[in-house]
C-alpha cells in the first residue's frame, strides 16, 4: 500500500472517529439543553411581547439568535468532520487510481487531510471568537479541500491504465 | 452475450468471485443490503418531500402567523400554544429527515464495509453474522425514528423516551457494534502482516464505467464543496442577521398594533427559511450523490450488464445527481416547475441505482449457477 493511500485511509478513519466522538459528547451533554433553550427563548420572546414587556421580549429573541448561531456551527463541525473523514477513507481506497506520481499524490492527500481538519475547526472556533481569525481558518481549510479534490478529480480522469 | 457478460464466467476471476461473493456471504449481504437501504432512503425522501415537507412548512408558517396575531391581540396563551404546535411540527419534520438520512448513510457505510471485507481478519461465519446484524440495526433505527412522532409515549415505562425511540436507539447500537467489530478485524489484519495478500477484483477495475463514476463523483463532491463555501461566505452570516431582525420585527410591530408590517415580516421570514433550506439541501445532496457515485465505481465488476447498458446507467446516475441539487436551488425562482424537475432528477438516480442492483442480482445468479456446475 502506497504512503499517500495509507495516509488518507488512516487519516480519514481517525477524523471520522474523532467527529463521531465529538458528536456523541455534544449530543449527550450540550445539544438537548441547547435545543430546549432555543425553543424556550423563542416562545418567551413572543409571550413577553404579547404581555407588552418588550425589553424582555427582545432580550429573549437575542438569546435565541445567539443559541442558534452556536448550534448551527456545532452541528456543522461535527457533520463535516465525519463526512470529510468518510470521504477521505473512500478516496484513499481508490487513490492508487489517481494518475499522478506518488509525490504529487502525497501532496494532494496532505492538502485533503489538512483541509478536512482545519475547515470544521475554524467553523467551531467561530462559536468562541466571532472575529476574523476563525473565519480565515475555515476559508484556508476549505480552500485546501477544494484544491485537493480538484487535483484528485483530474487525476482520476487522466488515469487510463 | 457481450464481452463484459462473457468475462464473468472465466478463469481465476470466477474462482475469486465465487469465494468472495458467495450466497449469503458477508460481502453479498453488505452490497445488496447497502444498495437496497440507499434506494429505500431515497424513495422515502421523495415521498417525504412531496407529501410532508411542503405541507408541514405551510403549517409552521400558519402557526407563526397565529403567534404574531396573538402578540397583536395581547394573548400570551395564544402565542405559547402556537409555539407548542410549531414544536410538534418540527418534531414530525425532524424525525422524517432523520429516518431518510440515516437509511442512506447506513447504506453508504454498508458499501464501505463490503469493500473492506478482504481486509477484515475474522472468520467467514462471524463476518456473515455481523453483516446480518448490521442490516437489522440499519433497518431498526430509521423505522424506529420514523415512528417516534406516531407512537409517542404510549405504553412506555420511561419518563421521556417512547418505545419507538428505544427500538431506534437499539438499532443504532447494533450498527455501532458491528462497525467496532469490523474495525477490530481491520486492525487485526494489518497487525498480522501476512506475507501474501491476494488482490481484490473490486480494487483493480479500470473500466470506463468505474473511471467515469470515480471522476464524476469527485467532481460532484467538489461542486458541493464550492457551493457550500460560496453559501457560507456570501449568505450564511447575512441570513442569520436577517433571521433575528425579522423575528424582532414580528414581535415589535405586532405589539405596536402595526399588523401589516408584522405580517410582512412573517412572509419574509418564510421566504428566508425557504432560501436557507434550498441551499442546505442542494449542498448536502450534491455531495451525497458524489460519494454514492464514488462508492458505486468500486462495484462495477459486479454489475452484470452489457457494456452499453452499464455506461447508460452511469450517465443517467450522474445526470440525475447533478439535476436534483441544481433544480432544488432554482425552486425559489422557478417554483413548482423546478420542484418537478428536481423530482425527475431524483427519479433518474433511483432508476439508475435500481438498474445497477438488478445487474448485481444477475451477477449473483450467474455466479451461483457456475459454482453449482463446477
Amino acid at each position: 500500500m502506497t504512503f499517500s493511500r495509507r495516509f488518507l485511509i488512516f487519516g480519514g478513519l481517525a477524523l471520522a472517529v474523532w467527529g463521531m466522538g465529538y458528536g456523541i459528547w455534544y449530543a449527550v451533554f450540550i445539544e438537548h439543553q441547547t435545543l430546549d433553550g432555543l425553543s424556550s427563548a423563542l416562545a418567551t420572546g413572543f409571550i413577553r411581547a404579547a404581555e407588552n414587556r418588550m425589553a424582555e421580549s427582545q432580550a429573549a429573541l437575542a438569546d435565541a439568535a445567539s443559541r442558534s448561531f452556536v448550534y448551527v456551527r456545532q452541528v456543522d463541525a461535527h457533520g463535516h468532520w465525519i463526512g470529510l473523514g468518510l470521504l477521505l477513507l473512500i478516496l484513499g481506497i481508490a487513490f492508487d487510481r489517481v494518475g499522478f506520481g506518488e509525490r504529487m499524490r502525497t501532496y494532494l492527500a496532505a492538502a485533503l487531510l489538512a483541509g478536512s481538519v482545519i475547515f470544521p475547526l475554524g467553523v467551531l472556533l467561530e462559536t468562541w471568537n466571532r472575529g476574523a481569525g476563525p473565519q480565515a481558518l475555515a476559508v484556508i481549510g476549505s480552500a485546501l479541500v477544494i484544491l485537493g479534490l480538484s487535483g484528485t478529480a483530474w487525476g482520476f480522469a487522466r488515469s487510463n491504465s | 452475450m457481450s464481452t463484459r457478460e462473457g468475462a464473468v464466467g472465466s478463469g481465476s476471476t470466477l474462482t475469486q468471485s465465487v469465494d468472495r461473493f458467495a450466497p449469503f456471504s458477508a460481502r453479498r449481504v453488505f452490497v445488496i443490503g447497502g444498495i437496497a437501504l440507499i434506494l429505500c432512503g431515497m424513495i422515502l425522501g421523495d415521498i417525504f418531500a412531496a407529501f410532508i415537507l411542503h405541507p408541514n412548512a405551510n403549517r409552521i408558517g400558519e402557526n407563526l402567523l397565529a403567534a404574531t396575531r396573538a402578540v397583536a391581540s395581547h394573548d400570551p396563551q395564544g402565542a405559547g400554544a402556537a409555539f407548542q404546535n410549531i414544536g410538534g411540527l418540527l418534531e414530525n419534520r425532524g424525525t422524517k429527515v432523520d429516518a431518510h438520512s440515516h437509511m442512506i448513510g447506513f447504506g453508504y457505510i454498508a458499501l464501505l464495509i463490503a469493500l473492506l471485507q478482504p481486509y477484515i481478519a475474522l472468520s467467514e461465519s462471524t463476518k456473515r453474522f455481523l453483516a446480518k446484524l448490521f442490516v437489522l440495526g440499519a433497518i431498526l433505527l430509521p423505522v424506529g425514528v420514523f415512528l417516534i412522532h406516531y407512537v409517542g409515549m404510549a405504553g412506555s415505562p420511561f419518563a421521556a423516551i417512547g418505545w419507538a425511540s428505544v427500538f431506534g436507539d437499539f438499532g443504532g447500537f447494533l450498527v455501532w457494534l458491528v462497525c467496532l467489530c469490523e474495525l477490530a478485524g481491520l486492525v487485526k489484519y494489518f497487525g498480522a502482516r501476512p506475507t501474501v495478500r491476494s488482490s481484490d477484483e473490486l480494487h483493480n477495475d479500470r473500466s470506463w464505467a468505474a473511471r467515469t463514476l470515480l471522476s464524476g463523483g469527485t467532481v460532484l463532491v467538489l461542486i458541493g464543496f464550492l457551493h457550500g463555501s460560496y453559501y457560507a461566505g456570501a449568505h450564511l452570516f447575512r441570513y442569520e442577521a436577517k433571521d433575528s431582525e425579522l423575528l424582532s420585527a414580528m414581535t415589535t410591530q405586532a405589539a405596536a398594533g402595526n399588523s401589516a408590517a408584522a405580517l410582512q415580516a412573517v412572509a419574509e421570514y418564510g421566504q428566508l427559511q425557504g432560501a436557507k433550506a434550498v441551499n442546505v439541501a442542494a449542498h448536502a445532496h450534491v455531495i451525497e450523490f458524489g460519494v454514492l457515485a464514488i462508492l458505486l465505481a468500486f462495484f462495477q465488476p459486479y454489475v452484470f450488464l452489457s457494456e452499453k447498458w452499464r455506461r447508460i446507467w452511469v450517465v443517467v446516475l450522474l445526470i440525475g445527481s447533478l439535476a436534483l441539487p441544481l433544480f432544488v436551488l432554482l425552486e425559489l425562482q422557478w417554483g413548482l416547475l423546478a420542484g418537478g424537475l428536481a423530482d425527475v432528477g431524483g427519479l433518474l438516480v433511483i432508476v439508475a441505482l435500481f438498474a445497477m442492483l438488478v445487474g448485481i442480482w444477475r451477477y449473483t445468479g450467474k455466479l451461483d449457477s457456475s459454482a453449482v456446475v463446477a
